[in-house]
């Protein structure tokens, strides 16, 4: 029973993960909450389900791989929807968050991230209406991964891509260029600028990262629950907690406070019911903000 | 011409109550300059807790304590109050953008627990049968929504004057200054946390006062009545007045209040049936632009702060 509940605890950890990447990120280099964040796994995961229905369409059905609930062309049409995703974050900038910024107030990127994030969920409902949809309509079927736990296929390939997108990220800011212009930028963005660093590069690369990230998390999201267009919002929270528990600006940070942040939710579940599933996040994040602000891996500014 | 009349009572009623959630913002927000994303739990809270003191019993729901709509309305005020003196305790001394955070996530919970404790909030149904003022007018319309808003607008005139009071002297001028130049206020000697905790209370028994207001106008209450949705209305009302000004909440919130009934009645009479559900989707679309233009083109509101310049620099 504790098993099985750290199965599902560790892989939807590891979508939250995934998704607080871009929000600390943002967070770190930028110095704002941004609350659109959220918003980015849903579209990542619309766009996703129009492209595979797209080819699905246009090159005959794909059929279920394997064990695993979905064909191909979800497969396919997973880096397009990172990639468009990417660019709408990129994009929102572009409208709303760069004027803003040469105003001044960081303050009122908040309240502005806040009404894009309503802004963009209430477009996703106007086209898509609130009617739940899914990648597939097959039944994954949990099969034995040993010491008497149970796994879905989907569940361990998701759980599989999601370590390789975090490998990939860890050394993208660890051994690249980019990553290391964008960790100067998040420590002192004038010194960096002094420095030679292009800092309008390192923004523009860091919404596209964080968007694709946001759109894997809700691609994968949608795959194992359903796609809505509240997911992205209702994910909300267990972003900032597991950013914020994390330490902002930190990406294993990110990563472990996901890791957390979706296990104490399993856990809970039996404890205070599914109902009550998304105040866990809140308790962990006020817990955190008593006891360690600067969470775990953070640096202390204040 | 009777019914007109009774429709702009009912419509005003409802555009004060929304007064006095956006004067509380501005009290946080355009003077002391927190960032509250929770105001529709607090809101919530108020009207939760006036609906328990005034409603009548009923079998296995806690309260119902059939009191006095006053006694509802002051206990809305001390609920909401104590609510947001936990939170800003906790909060407050952090980043300005935490507060965002913890209040964004306190009013996620505060609607779960509207949502699913039924024993305490009648669950998704909510409550009903909350006594209204004025009750005994009920049937003759017209003198039962202009009394209503007689007594809403005497509220807001008392909330009004409170919070005009409270800002124009010294200690507004702390929170002003405590928010201009954090550092200097604090080597004056001013304690910032306590200020601003002081301004945060205030605003969220201001928030719950409304909520008290509405529930006990409508004599009905879901959880339906307390989303996102809700905060989301009452900043575009304060950034569109112009915060950090009274007169500019006011109308802020008269102003959207309007658009949004105007623009709700619009798309149902344009739209064909069983769209409705995306005509409210797409109005959001629509006020979430409106925020978005207003910051980007005219940051200050419609009527901004007024500039405060010493009295040794005016020519």
């Amino acid at each position: 029973m504790i098993g099985q509940i750290l199965v599902d605890g560790v892989t939807s950890g590891a979508m939250i993960g995934l998704g607080a990447i871009g929000l600390t990120l943002v967070y770190a280099i930028l110095r704002f909450a941004n609350f659109a964040h959220g918003e980015f796994a849903s579209w990542g995961a619309y766009f996703t389900l129009l492209i595979a229905t797209a080819l699905a369409a246009a090159f005959g059905t794909g059929a279920p791989i394997g064990p695993l609930s979905f064909g191909w062309p979800v497969l396919m049409a997973l880096p397009l929807g990172m990639v468009l995703t990417g660019g709408l974050a990129l994009a929102l900038d572009r409208v709303l968050f760069r004027p803003l910024r040469r105003h001044g107030a960081e303050i009122v990127l908040v309240i502005a991230s806040f009404g894009a994030s309503l802004s963009l969920r209430a477009a996703l409902e106007f086209i898509f209406t609130d009617r739940p949809q899914y990648f597939s309509h097959g039944i994954a079927i949990a099969l034995p991964i040993g010491l008497g736990l149970r796994a879905t296929a989907d569940q361990i390939g998701l759980l599989g891509a999601a370590i390789v997108l975090m490998g990939v990220m860890h050394a993208v800011m660890t051994r690249t260029r980019l990553g290391r212009a964008m960790r100067a930028t998040s420590e002192n963005p004038d010194l960096a600028r002094l420095a030679g660093i292009d800092v309008a590069a390192v923004v523009r690369a860091t919404w596209l990262i964080g968007g694709a990230l946001a759109a894997a998390a809700g691609v994968f999201l949608g795959i194992t629950v359903q796609i809505r267009p509240d997911m992205g919002f209702d994910l909300l929270l267990p972003l900032f907690a597991a950013a914020i528990l994390g330490g902002i600006g930190s990406v294993p940070g990110a990563l472990l406070g996901g890791l957390i942040i979706g296990l104490a939710e399993a856990l809970a579940v039996p404890l205070v019911g599914a109902q009550y599933r998304a105040a866990v996040s809140f308790v962990i994040l006020l817990a955190v903000l008593l006891v360690r602000p600067r969470g775990l891996f953070g640096v202390g500014r204040e | 011409m009777i019914g007109l009349l009774g429709y702009a009572a009912f419509f005003l009623t409802i555009a004060l109550s929304y007064a006095v959630m956006c004067l509380g913002l501005n009290l946080q927000w355009g003077f002391a300059g927190l960032f509250n994303v929770g105001v529709a739990g607090f809101v919530g809270v108020g009207a939760y807790a006036a609906a328990l003191i005034t409603a009548a019993p009923v079998a296995g729901r806690v309260g119902g304590f059939g009191l006095p709509i006053v006694a509802g309305w002051a206990g809305a005020m001390v609920a909401s109050g104590l609510v947001a003196a936990v939170v800003g305790a906790i909060t407050l001394r952090l980043r300005a953008d935490y507060l965002a955070i913890t209040t964004f996530g306190a009013a996620t919970s505060l609607q779960l627990v509207a949502l699913n404790a039924q024993g305490l909030t009648g669950g998704p149904f909510g409550i009903a049968f909350i006594p209204r003022p004025f009750g005994a007018l009920a049937p003759h319309p017209l003198a039962f929504g202009l009394a209503n808003l007689a007594l809403v607008a005497v509220v807001t005139a008392g909330a009004y004057w409170l919070i005009a009071r409270l800002t124009h002297g010294p200690w507004g001028r702390v929170l002003r200054a405590l928010r201009e130049d954090e550092t200097a206020a604090v080597a004056l000697g001013k304690p910032a946390a306590r200020y601003r905790l002081q301004a945060f209370v205030i605003g969220c028994a201001l928030m719950g006062l409304a909520g008290a207001m509405q529930a006990q106008f409508f004599g009905f209450i879901a959880p339906d009545n307390y989303l996102p949705t809700l905060t989301f209305q009452v900043w575009v009302m304060l950034i569109l007045g112009g915060a950090g000004n009274h007169r500019g909440a006011v109308a802020g919130a008269v102003m959207v209040w309007a658009l949004w009934a105007f623009s709700g009645s619009l798309f149902a009479v344009l739209l064909p049936p069983g769209l409705e559900a995306r005509g409210a989707a797409l109005r959001i679309v629509a006020i979430g632009v409106v925020l978005a233009v207003v910051l980007l083109l005219r940051p200050r509101g419609l009527i901004g702060e007024r500039a405060t310049v010493s009295r040794h620099l005016r020519a």
